[in-house]
């Protein structure tokens, strides 16, 4: 209580002087500026090394103070000994931000003005970011701990799932809603139009999400039946493992990135020494307490079903894991600079989807310990419409490849599946099917999306219209126009669809930031419940002509809509165990 | 069966952190060192303000030349700025200033703010030309004598133990 209390009076008087523009703190010097919005300000707080920081140790905290209020009815021997590994995780990471990372150092003579912050970080998808995906990222340091604890203290039945799950559905479903978030900021912010890169810092978050997902599945297995205890334990240990590793990957600079702040390589070291210790402490006692489980699984049950997720997480994992490692791998070892991009991942990933939808359709309406299939009957019809969809949007609009009819198959396979599910069962697990049917509803839409956008590229100016296929483009006007930070450029653009005879005017930007002095370009969206329309517009040196890039992103909306309605199926799971116990 | 598990795993984990910490120090550890004594070959960087390119012929005339890769976005350029600008007053040294990944209007106001130390000013807007130069971030600097062989190179900004050895080396003629 003390601790946390402490922690929190810390992070707050760090976000007043941000607030009052304190620059005789390093701190605020390097990251903020009188003139910048109060919002920004506050936000500047955290989208700093040390900030950040001082914003992960409170989560530690806050949460391990939940657990010790929350987790009363579980015996004391246990929930002692989850917070004292928290406390040992808390107490590295206070060490670290003493000793090189403090955000209350102070510089002498204190500047009158400070840097700035960086103009792209200035934005509001970008301030929320940081603390929803560190409350995934930290949140699963608690079940780290509770893993550690579980297998010290010999806690080993289906109690010890039960204390776990609601740590792990939160940290879940906000792990979900942060990468959403960073997307959504990389769509609009970026400039290209993409929303997942297969970035390495996009997959640093991505690797324990999948982790976390398995683990969701694998609880169910050791509360409903008592088994996969030790698979349990490992998902618990791996998931905070990566969540360490992702964050020593990208703020120790061996990967560059808009997220790497300082390359400082003593603070890399740092965390490097504290990932080690925790790997190596977790593998110890996983190897000196693991005992054969002989649970005898029956091929055809729910058990099985839940073990298929689990080696499909585990192998998008790898996948990703492999991926973002290879090049800092054989930079290190042969020195020969190498990336790898989407190509790879999409070739590798794509079609095993194919599968993981069927199975993920499937799994669900099985029984624990044994099924009986009798419903083959169903599954054709399922299918059967599925390909008849498909086929139907290929003839009404556009063929594409044959992976895309697979992928669009299975995704609507597994949507009519869980709709099918609602009409059939009594006894509805409501989390389940939303959390199912908005993963089909995004793979859908992403499928949907990637074969149905436009791209235009050309050059105008001022005054001047352009038709490319059946878009009509003239250039109205440009606006000047100064804001309390930044001078822009705003171009007006009409966009005229000339089938539909829809008319839209959109104002794409080019922002100079006054501090630090940089130019933005800031797309223009204009976003239905049918398509996206985006474009660009940049200045060409020495000419009156303006680069425009647009684009026609269909459904663009939707796949935001699926990953928030993911999410919910995550929050709705969490109320239901929350009811249950 | 389960020792084999337990080596290859805990094989595979050191080897996993080993590697993360050799890519730490090397990343820290990157120097270009072995170029000075090299000969550049060609030089060629189109202008920033005109449309002309700069080649070998443009700097065979001076002494010495210092090739700066700077951008305007870049804030350790705004420290080595004032040594650029001493160093821009010696006689037997011209300055060639290669604007890195940078916009046109935000480079001049740099200079016009700071002050303009280049005898000849360049640019490298993809930041892909500077590669041949061996430049892995800015700024460096690159000292060549007029025969095109390099005498220095300075990784980070120049700071006044640079600016000294600079001018050891130009007033050594």
């Amino acid at each position: 209580m003390l601790q946390c209390t402490t922690i929190l009076i810390c992070f707050f008087t760090l976000v007043a002087a941000f607030l009052v523009s304190d620059f005789s703190l390093i701190t605020v010097y390097q990251n903020s500026h009188s003139l910048k919005p109060i919002f920004y300000k506050i936000s500047g707080t955290w989208g700093n090394h040390e900030g950040s920081l001082l914003l992960w140790v409170i989560i530690l905290t806050i949460f391990s103070f939940l657990f010790l209020i929350l987790n009363k009815n579980h015996p004391k021997n246990y929930r002692l000994h989850t917070l004292i590994i928290q406390n040992l995780l808390i107490l590295g990471f206070l060490f670290f931000i003493l000793l090189n990372s403090n955000p209350f150092s102070f510089v002498n003579p204190i500047p009158k003005e400070g840097l700035g912050l960086n103009p792209i970080l200035q934005d509001p998808a970008l301030a929320i970011h940081p603390p929803l995906l560190y409350i995934g990222f930290v949140g699963s340091s608690i079940y780290f701990s509770a893993a550690m604890a579980s297998m010290i203290t010999n806690y080993s039945n289906k109690l010890f799932a039960q204390s776990i799950k609601s740590w792990v559905l939160i940290s879940w479903t906000f792990q979900t809603l942060g990468i959403l978030v960073g997307s959504i900021w990389a769509y609009y912010e970026l400039g290209w139009g993409g929303f997942w890169f297969w970035d390495p810092v996009e997959n640093a978050s991505l690797l324990p999400w999948f982790a976390m997902t398995a683990l969701i599945h694998s609880l169910l297995v050791l509360e409903k039946r008592n088994s996969l205890y030790f698979w349990t334990i490992i998902l618990c240990l791996l998931t905070f493992i990566l969540s360490v590793m992702g964050t020593f990957l990208v703020r120790s600079g061996i990967l560059n990135s808009v997220h790497t702040f300082a390359n400082d390589p003593s603070r890399g070291i740092y965390i490097l020494i504290f990932l080690s210790l925790m790997i190596l402490t977790s593998i110890f006692f996983l190897f000196k307490k693991y005992k054969p489980a002989n649970n005898i699984i029956n091929s055809n049950s729910k058990e099985t079903f839940v073990l298929i997720n689990n080696w499909f997480m585990m192998f998008y994992l790898i996948t990703v894991l492999l991926g973002t490692l290879y090049p800092i791998f054989t930079d290190a070892l042969t020195s020969s600079k190498i990336s790898v991009g989407p190509p790879f991942y999409n070739s590798v990933i794509i079609p095993v989807v194919i599968i993981f939808l069927f199975l993920m359709a499937i799994g669900p309406q099985t029984r624990w310990i044994k099924n009986k299939f009798t419903n083959f009957k169903n599954i054709f019809y399922i299918i059967a419409g599925s390909i008849i969809i498909n086929f139907t949007i290929v003839y009404l609009f556009k063929s594409y490849s044959f992976i895309s009819n697979l992928i669009i198959i299975s995704s609507l396979f597994l949507i009519i599946s869980s709709v099918s599910d609602i009409l059939k069962t009594q006894n509805i697990n409501f989390s389940r099917i939303v959390s199912h049917l908005s993963f089909g509803f995004l793979i859908l839409f992403i499928g949907l999306n990637h074969n149905f956008s436009e791209e235009k590229d050309f050059n105008l100016k001022l005054g001047e219209s352009k038709k490319i296929d059946n878009y009509k483009f003239i250039l109205q006007d440009l606006e000047l126009t100064q804001k309390s930070n930044y001078k822009s450029v705003v171009g007006v653009l009409n966009v005229n669809n000339l089938s539909t005879n829809e008319d839209r005017t959109l104002k794409p930007e080019i922002r100079i930031y006054d501090n630090p002095q940089t130019l933005t370009y800031e797309a223009s969206i204009q976003t239905n419940f049918l398509r996206d329309y985006y474009l660009t517009m940049s200045n060409i040196d020495r000419s009156d002509y303006y680069n425009i890039k647009f684009q026609k992103k269909p459904l663009m909306i939707w796949i935001w809509i699926s990953v928030i309605a993911l999410s919910i199926g995550g929050f709705l799971s969490l109320l239901r165990n929350a009811k249950n116990n | 069966m389960r020792k084999t598990i337990k080596s290859i795993t805990l094989i595979v984990l050191i080897f996993i952190l080993g590697v993360f910490f050799i890519s730490l120090n090397k990343s820290t550890d990157y120097n270009t060192e072995h170029l000075i004594g090299n000969k550049l070959n060609k030089i060629k960087f189109e202008s920033l303000e005109h449309k002309k390119i700069f080649t070998e012929e443009d700097f065979k005339k001076n002494n010495y030349t210092l090739i700066n890769f700077w951008a305007s976005w870049c804030a350790p350029c705004r420290i080595e700025h004032p040594i650029l600008i001493k160093l821009s007053k010696e006689q037997n040294l011209k300055i060639l200033g290669v604007n890195f990944k940078d916009k046109k209007i935000n480079a001049l106001k740099f200079l016009k703010d700071l002050g303009n130390p280049y005898d000849y000013l360049a640019k490298d807007t993809s930041g892909k030309e500077s590669v041949n130069y061996g430049i892995y971030g800015i700024p460096e600097s690159i000292l060549i004598d007029n025969k095109y062989i390099i005498q220095k190179k300075f990784i980070g900004p120049l700071n006044l133990k640079d600016y000294d050895d600079i001018l050891e080396v130009i007033n050594s003629l």
